[in-house]
């Protein structure tokens, strides 16, 4: 287990290092948030309280977006030189290679969204600030949901073909509980409700509890299964 | 064997479907409030319970190919859930259908509706990724995996669309607290057994199919590897 965890802790680093060092999805990633940021200013002309309303929405549909490029290179990494196969052979459990790999597509999808957040903050002149700690907090449960199942995901896809193509056909579905969740607790954030308290209406709680459910139930399922997945 | 029990069931479906259907047309009045449409509740509701039977099903098969790495089981699953999805989505026609009569307009995004279409999204998912992969066990390996994630949302989308401001166009529920007419309840649970022995049926004959397809493949690489 310790061994496991560690495997897993070195998998992520040099996960991180690589795309640190060649940016290739990071940038893409970015770039391709903040394109569909401005697209959304064309798409709706709204009142300032219609956008409030639909401010989380926004930002989770560009988060989520976001999230499959970067997933989808996760595993498709190691294809060249055949890297795959020799982390699949190598001493390492299945389930620490795919750890260490969602934990480091985590982290860059994370990064993402704090620079895409306040550009969305600026673009449509909603104030974030005042409530940036509920949103980090609701930003870390619903973005390791979509890296977890994503990463999952993308372990499936990556010898078939098609794989661009399959991998959000196949992960928006099971996104969608996460995906409410988050836009629900972001929307009532960002309109200044707090989520805790006397004033709290209760429904950023009850969304919040629907992520970590999704979070802890998703978890353990990929963790258990994708011994099946990787060594077929 | 597997020929004689797919005639056998068809035959059982068309005993109980066809006079079935003579009651239900001819048979039953009109219902009080809605007048004859009531009568798409004896498709669309047996449809969705029997989706829901062939989705568990599904899952046991894609747990067992998991852990015996039986093709029997990975036949067994993909066959229910072709047939499930198929049923999913005459349960969300004949409910469109039913909801432009009734509420006037063809989508409510209500939470039962909502949810069962992020069902027939989920499985129509399943179905499309399993052409895309060529090899067999990967094939079935990976099939399982998408099955079993599929089954885990259902319960989450439900209590997804439960938790904040229901909005809900449907009834309640009808068969648990006793408000369905008594008169309505021998046609409807026949339309329930109708539509699962065709299923069946049809399963039986998809699941050969499927087996028929994999030996064939498996010729095929041998006659290439020679």
């Amino acid at each position: 287990m310790k061994r496991g965890l560690i495997t897993a802790l070195a998998i992520a680093k040099k996960d991180l290092q690589t795309e640190l060092r060649t940016k290739e999805s990071i940038n893409a990633s970015a770039s391709f948030a903040l394109v569909i940021l401005v697209l959304f200013s064309f798409a709706f002309d709204l009142g300032r309280e219609e956008l409030y309303a639909i401010s989380g929405g926004m930002l989770w549909l560009v988060f989520s977006f976001a999230g499959a490029l970067i997933v989808n290179r996760s595993f498709a990494r190691e294809l060249p030189n055949d890297c795959l196969d020799v982390l699949i052979a190598s001493p390492a459990p299945a389930w620490a290679i795919f750890l260490g790999k969602s934990v480091a597509a985590f982290l860059l999808l994370f990064i993402v969204e704090l620079i895409s957040l306040p550009v969305f903050g600026l673009f449509y002149n909603i104030h974030w600030t005042d409530r940036f700690g509920g949103l980090l907090l609701v930003m870390a449960l619903a973005t390791w949901g979509i890296t977890v199942v994503g990463t999952a995901f993308s372990a499936v896809t990556v010898n078939i073909r098609l794989r661009e193509l399959m991998l959000p056909v196949l992960l928006y579905p099971i996104l969608i509980p996460l995906l409410i969740g988050a836009m629900g607790t972001t929307t009532a954030l960002l309109g200044g409700e707090p989520m805790f308290g006397q004033a709290a209406s209760g429904e950023a709680l009850a969304s919040l509890r629907l992520l970590v459910g999704f979070d802890v139930i998703y978890t353990s399922l990929a963790l258990y299964m994708i011994e099946f997945i990787l060594i077929v | 064997m597997r020929e004689k029990a797919i005639y056998i069931l068809a035959i059982l479906a068309a005993l109980v479907m066809i006079p079935n259907l003579k009651t239900v047309f001819m048979g039953l009045p009109d219902e009080a409030m809605q007048g004859a449409i009531y009568r798409i509740i004896f498709i669309h509701v047996p449809a969705a319970i029997n989706a829901q039977i062939f989705f568990t099903v599904s899952l046991v098969t894609s747990i067992l190919f998991l852990v015996k790495k039986n093709f029997l089981w990975d036949s067994i699953s993909v066959s229910c859930i072709e047939v499930g999805t198929m049923l999913v989505l005459v349960n969300l026609v004949t409910g469109s259908i039913w909801g432009r009569n009734q509420w006037g307009i063809w989508w409510a995004w209500d939470l039962r509706m909502t949810s069962q279409l992020m069902c027939f999204l989920l499985y129509l998912g399943y179905l499309l990724v399993r052409p895309a992969i060529a090899e067999p066990t990967q094939r079935a390996s990976i099939s399982a995996f998408v099955a079993i994630f599929a089954y885990a949302d259902i319960p989450l989308v439900l209590m997804a669309i439960r938790l904040p401001n229901v909005r809900t166009q449907h009834p309640g529920p009808v068969l648990e607290t006793g408000t369905m007419a008594p008169e309505f309840r021998a046609p409807f649970g026949l339309g329930v057994l109708a539509v699962f022995l065709i299923c069946t049926a049809l399963i039986l004959i998809r699941q050969h199919q499927e087996t028929a397809q994999r030996e064939i493949d498996s010729l095929r690489r041998e006659l290439h590897s020679i």
